[in-house]
Formats: structure tokens, sequence, C-alpha cells
């Protein structure tokens, strides 16, 4: 096969995910000029960290054809649960290894129902969303005010960017950025992460391979619990509150993240750079609408729904095309 | 034979297995040298497969002894056969075709550097094997992106490089590849066989067994045949030890009187071909006859009961039924053009076990009805007390469920079902297959007699002998293509000439 076509092959999905961002992102350009301006792009990080965050963790769940619902839950009950942590005067650290702990025992706990007795994943991280939700609200059912010196630093700190005059993010935007290549690297050059498309493609075939099959499928759902909870200490730290009604239906931004990034949702086939052009094109359209100013949000959920849905259509063409050819 | 070390490297002794109700393999020996090509044959139910899963370890046997390299051994789980070096490559590859090949190749065994693959390395090293394969392709692309030959060769080279495998199984490897690609197949196991490993090749491509195997071990019903050098069997003999007469004595049967002036065609097909499963074939049918279809497993026989029944849509030809042509291909028109096919694999595709003997007969009926119309509970009870009656179903009441039935009896339960919607024409695709001697010969004589009440019948069977005492006319398939169609009462000669083509 010409190298051109094979590079086509393999990345078809990913090109077509850049296009789309560039494409979306000029239209908004030409429509307010002001979103030209580096520090709005920049935003899209530093607006979206949560999400990026999550959606790294949906995307490798995803690639192995899985799916975490209860991702958005997990950011609720973690932000619910430092607040409460940090009031009683806990070291801020301590809360965050904490948090971060919850959420891969959280993860380890759904992926072992999971696997060992064979639940639908839709199932089981459904009743995870409803449990940590749940919790959250247990724990307060209002709105906790975080006034920790350590999470005020990290909220209020900007770095400035290299490069660019007057454009700064914020140390958790850093974390996501951080993550995305963490998991790249793990995706493609480690034996777990081609485990993980193994999987995703045919888990019989990956067990007659002799991969171990049920280590991968526990790792990926904790560290999607990692990541969700990851998520949740970035998003108590943005707003410098906990509170149980945080990030509702965000696993779906997350799922359409991943699949607008050109990940397939019956799995195996995709790239994690994908989904951080998934959250930035849910992100544009978000600004877009912004800058607008006239029209409700809700017609970001049915920009995205829309691109969900074209994205879907174009990828099970590019796949039935493939096994035509 | 290309090595002369006669080591053997896998032996099995007087294997008996038994499943509920059939004796699956009885007293059987087997054994593979190092560096042969082994072919394994027989027709359906012969116990092929079942030996192959008690050689890896998928069930176990009941009696006999294995040996394995010299010393005895018992498989405990496929796993454990893996680790021994015994490797089984099926016809539908266990591989993942999203990822490349060389990770395919070496997955498990993958070259790093710092911890993370070395991809550069990998896709060298799967380069090496593939080229001691003979096989030159690009390993980095996408295992989809090459042919079943190329996704098999890269299975049997996994096998070898991460399980060295000592004995490799091929089972049906070529069954879903043209001649080009098996000859691929074909050029990687004599390379593998001059290595010293041993093959078992499971194919029902007589041909290609000529071509590639060294011996050949036969199996029917259950029982060992014979192991045979290749060259000292001839192709004739070969396929007389697989489907030739069996031991049971069968009394006496009067084939359906036949006039065949006075009988009107009731099917006519004409040049019916589907690309990759049927060559164009005509046929015309009568009324009252039985029309036998013979023929080696894959040689087309069930894909023309297929094509004729609408299962199957036909690339080319058509179907006329009573002078009236059949316009759209799918089960349901066939049916209600009065045709009706019972298929090969009864528990797949027939019967509905959980169901009673009366709503399984009255199934294919209430198709005929469509949805709307049902037949009131009365009407239902005396259809199938009819046939209960009529075909002698062994079962206390009309309201047994299916599954507590033995299989010949199932077997009648499915006969029943098509015989209630009157079907002009009725294809039988082995309506035998395993079920005891004596409800043979009750299913043989119920397709004579209902031939003789004027239903025209194919009789498909891979038992040669079956087909012989029921048909009046008997069609001969070889390589998905019509060969010859022979009246009859032929010689069982001529049409193993025919089957094997050497006429």
């Amino acid at each position: 096969m010409p190298k051109i076509k094979k590079f086509l092959f393999i990345n078809g999905p990913l090109l077509a995910t850049i296009l789309i961002f560039i494409i979306v992102y000029m239209i908004g350009g030409q429509l307010y000029p002001a979103m030209k301006k580096p520090q709005v792009f920049f935003n899209l990080f530093i607006n979206n960290a949560s999400l990026l965050i999550i959606s790294i963790g949906m995307a490798l769940v995803v690639l192995m054809g899985g799916i975490d619902l209860s991702v958005s839950g997990m950011i609720a009950l973690t932000s619910v649960a430092s607040a409460a942590l940090l009031q009683l005067n806990i070291h801020p650290v301590v809360v965050m290894l904490l948090m971060l702990l919850m959420g891969v025992a959280l993860g380890c706990a759904m992926g072992c129902i999971i696997h060992y007795l064979k639940v639908e994943a839709f199932v089981v991280t459904l009743m995870g969303l409803f449990f940590a939700r749940g919790m959250a609200y247990v724990i307060n059912r209002s709105s906790i005010t975080i006034s920790d010196e350590f999470y005020r630093y990290l909220a209020l700190t900007k770095i400035p960017l290299p490069f660019f005059e007057n454009v700064s993010v914020y140390i958790p935007t850093l974390a996501g950025i951080v993550l995305l290549i963490i998991v790249f690297i793990i995706a493609r050059f480690t034996f777990f992460g081609r485990t993980v498309y193994a999987i995703g493609k045919n888990e019989q075939s990956a067990l007659l391979m002799g991969m171990p099959v049920a280590r991968t499928k526990i790792a990926v759902y904790s560290i999607s619990g990692f990541c969700s909870a990851l998520a949740g200490i970035v998003f108590s730290i943005s707003l410098l509150s906990g509170f149980g009604g945080y990030a509702k239906s965000m696993e779906m931004d997350a799922i359409a993240s991943v699949v607008i990034g050109g990940t397939a949702l019956t799995g195996g086939q995709g790239n994690v750079i994908g989904t951080l052009f998934g959250v930035l094109i849910n992100g544009t359209i978000v600004t877009i609408l912004q800058f607008n100013g006239t029209l409700t949000s809700w017609w970001t959920r049915i920009g995205v729904g829309v691109l969900t849905l074209i994205f879907i259509g174009i990828q099970s063409l590019f796949y039935l095309k493939k096994k035509r050819d | 034979m290309a090595n002369n070390n006669n080591h053997e490297i896998l032996r099995m002794d007087n294997i008996y297995k038994s499943f509920p109700g059939v004796q699956a393999l009885e007293d059987v020996d087997f054994c593979l040298k190092k560096g042969e090509i082994h072919a394994l044959v027989g027709e359906n139910g012969a116990g092929k497969s079942t030996l192959i899963k008690v050689m890896t370890g998928v069930e176990r046997f009941d009696q006999g002894e294995m040996y394995y390299d010299g010393e005895k051994i018992k498989i405990r789980s496929p796993q454990h056969a893996h680790s021994l070096g015994i490797s089984t490559v099926y016809q539908e590859v266990n591989l993942c075709t999203n990822l490349s090949v060389a990770e395919n190749l070496l997955l498990g065994r993958e070259p790093r550097r710092f911890g993370l693959i070395d991809w550069k390395a990998m896709n060298e090293r799967a380069r090496e094997i593939m080229l001691n394969l003979d096989v030159d392709i690009d390993v980095s692309a996408p295992l989809a992106t090459f042919s079943t030959a190329i996704q098999q060769i890269t299975a049997i080279a996994r096998a070898l490089e991460i399980s060295s495998a000592k004995v490799l199984i091929l089972d049906e490897p070529t069954s879903s590849l043209d001649m080009h690609e098996t000859n691929l197949i074909f050029k990687v196991m004599r390379k593998l066989r001059d290595n010293g490993v041993g093959i078992i090749f499971i194919t029902h491509f007589i041909k290609q067994v000529y071509e590639v195997a060294d011996r050949i071990t036969i199996l029917r019903n259950g029982k060992l045949v014979g192991t045979y050098e290749t060259a000292s069997l001839p192709t004739i003999s070969l396929i007389e030890k697989m489907i030739g007469r069996s031991l049971a004595e069968y009394e006496d049967m009067k084939k359906a009187q036949q006039d065949s002036d006075k009988q009107r065609v009731l099917v006519e097909a004409e040049n019916l071909a589907r690309e990759g499963s049927v060559e164009p074939i005509s046929l015309s049918l009568r009324t009252g006859e039985v029309v036998g279809m013979a023929g080696l497993l894959g040689s087309g026989r069930t894909a023309v009961a297929e094509l004729i029944f609408g299962v199957e849509e036909p690339d080319t030809g058509h179907i006329e039924v009573d002078s009236l042509p059949i316009n759209k291909h799918s089960p349901h028109s066939s049916l209600l053009h009065g045709i009706a096919l019972c298929p090969e694999d009864r528990k797949e595709a027939g019967i509905l076990g959980e169901l009673t003997v009366r709503e399984n007969i009255i199934l294919a009926m209430q198709a005929r009805l469509g949805w709307f119309k049902s037949l009131n509970k009365n009407k239902q009870y005396e259809i199938a007390n009819k046939y209960i009656e009529m075909l002698d179903i062994s079962t206390p009441s009309a309201d047994q469920m299916v599954k507590n039935l033995s299989g010949g009896n199932q077997q009648k339960v499915i006969l029943a079902r098509w015989l209630a919607t009157n079907p002009k024409l009725l294809i039988l695709d082995e309506p035998t297959r395993g079920i005891d001697v004596g409800t043979k010969a009750e299913i043989q004589k119920l397709v004579i007699s209902l031939a003789e009440e004027g239903i025209s019948c194919v009789f498909i069977s891979s038992e040669l002998e079956e087909v012989m005492r029921t048909s009046n006319r008997i069609i001969v398939m070889r390589d998905r293509e019509k060969v010859t169609e022979l009246p009859g009462d032929v010689q069982e000669r001529k049409i193993m000439e025919a089957i094997a083509g050497t006429e």
C-alpha cells in the first residue's frame, strides 16, 4: 500500500476532526473578529480543562469498546468531598491525593463488576453515576465554598505563555495537556495501550492472543476514575466551591468529544489526540454562542449533537468503504 | 516425505469421547510425525472437530492415551496445549485486524526501548519473520488491509513465534480462499514442514489434500477408517472410505414409482448462480419425484438449497414454480409459492426447543397466514395431533417442550412444520444427520411416501447409500458446480467417480 494511502487510512478520522475544528473556528473568527485574539483561543483550554480531562479518560474507555457514564457524578462528588474535607482543615495536598485515590477505587470497582460479573458497562457506570451524585448530595445538599489558601493560589495564579503577549492560562489548565501527552504515549507506545486497542476490536481474539484482558479492562476503568477525580479537583479549583449539582450531564459532552475526535464508539479505532480537538470544537461552539449573546446556551447542545451525528455518519461510511476495499 | 526423521511428535491411542446421546469418537488412533502434513478428512459428524478439541484441551476424552514428544500427557486446557507447543489456527482468524501485522505477530513479546515499544525494531523483526515465510508485505499496515490468506499466515506465524509451536493444527484454513491465496498458504505449510513442524490439515477439499498432504487419516461416524500414505491412496478409494457404505443394515425399501411422462414439471430453475457459492445451475423437478443431491461437504449442496428457497438471492437466473416465476427471492415468498426447506442444522436453524411440539409445528403455517390471522387453539391441536400420528412422533402430548424429545423426533417435528404448510416442493438438507439408524430409515420411508402423494422432494445427504435408496434421480455436485445428473438406479461406483471427478 502506498505510504500516503496508509497514512490516510490510519489517520483519516483524526485529520477530519482537525479540519472541522479549523473550519468552525474560522467561521467564528469571521462572525466575531474578537475570536481571532490569542487569549480567546487559549480560553478554550481554560474553560474546558475538566471536560478535556474526563474526555481523555473516556477516550481510553471507548477505544476499549466500553463506556463510562459515571464521570460527571465523580466530578460532583470530588468537588463536594474535597470542599467538605478542606473545611475540616485537612492539608489540601492530602485532600487531592485522597480524591484521586477515591476516583481510582471507584473506577476499579466498576471495572471489576464489568469484567468479572459480565454486566454491561453502560449499566454499571450508570449506577456509578447515580451513586457518585447521590453521595455528593448526602455529604452536603448545598454548595460549599472553598477558602483554602492553596486552592486559591492554584485558582488565581496566571501563567504567561511564551511567544504571546498578554496571554496566560492557569495552573490547572496545564493538567489536561500533561495528561493528554502521557495518555497518548501510553496508548501508542506501551503493551498496555495496544492491548486496549486489541480488546476494543475483538475481546475474544485479544484473549486468544494471550493478552491480559482482565487486568487491562480494570486498569482502564481505574484510569477513567482517576481522570474524573482529577477533573473534579480542577473543577472545584476553578469555581472554588463544591456542589452535588455540578457538571450535570458532562459525561455526554465527553462522549460527544471522543466521537467527534474520531474514535469509533464500537472501539478499536481512534486516537487520543483527536479527543483534544473534539473538546476544542465543543468549546468553540460555546464561544461563538457566547459572543452572539442572543441565542440560548441550548444551541450548544444542538450544535454538538448535529456535529456528533455527522461524525458518526462519516465514520461508518469510512469504515464501510474500508470493508468494501 | 520431506523429512526422513520419523519421530512421532503426537500420538493418540484408543480415544473415546461421548456427548449426551452421541458417541463422537470411538476407538480412534491418530499419530502425527515431525515434519509432515497430515490431512484429517471426513464428512460432517465424522468426529474431526471432536478429535481436534480433545487434542487441544477444549474437551477431555473419556478414555484413551495421549503422548506428546514421547511422553504421556493429559491436556488440561487450551492454554496448556498452547504452552506445550500445540497451536490451532482457525478459519476465522483470531487476531485483531485494527492492529498492524507487526503488532499481531509480536505483541506480548514486543521489543522495547526505555520501557516503551520500539516500533522500528518491532517492524524490522516482523518483516524478517514474514520474509522467512516468503511473504513480502508492509508489516506496519493494519491487518485489515490484507487478504484473508495473509491474515491466516500472520496467525500461523504468531503461533510459531509466540508459542514456538511444534504441532500446528490448521482448521479449514483454505475454505474461504481462492486458488492463488490457497497456494500462498500451501507454500508456507511446506516451508514449515521442512523445518520440522508437524501440521494437521483439516479440509473438505479433496484436491487440496492430494496437493499438500503426506498422509491422510479418515474418520467416519466417529470411528477411524484408517491412516494412509497419500501416494498409495487413489482419490476414488478416499471418497469411498469417507462416504461409503456403513455397516448398518436397512430393510428394503421401494422407491416412489415414477412415470415421468405423466408427471408434470413443478419447479424449473434456469442458470441460478451466486458468486462465490454456486456456479450456474439448472434443474427441473417434477411432481412426485425424489431428487437426491450428492457431493462432499462444501460442494455447494446447501447453497443450492438456499438459493431455491430464497435464503440467498441469486445473482443470475430465475425459478418458476408451476409456471409462475418467483420475482422476489425470500423465504417468505418461497413459502407462498409452496416451497419448504428443512435446514441442515436443526438446532441452530430449525427447532425452537423452548416451545411445545404444537407451537413448533404451527410456526411455518402461521408465517404463511401472516401476522394478523390466527388459528384457533382447537384447530392447532388438530393439526399437531394429525402430524404426531402421521409421522409417529413419540411425545407424551402435543404440549411437550421440543427440547425434551430425541434428535430423531425433533427432526420429525421440523418435517411436520413444513408439511403443515402443504408444500409442493420440500427440500431436505441432511435430514438424517445425528439420529439413530432406525429413525433414519423411518425418515427415508416417509420421504418416499410423501413423493407418492405428489410432493416433489429434494433430498440432500452426505451418505450416498441414503441418497441412492430414496432418489429417482441424483444430482452430483462438485466444487460448487452441478457435475452430472444420474438415474436413481445407477451404481454406487459411478456416483463416487462423479464426486471424485475421475470419470
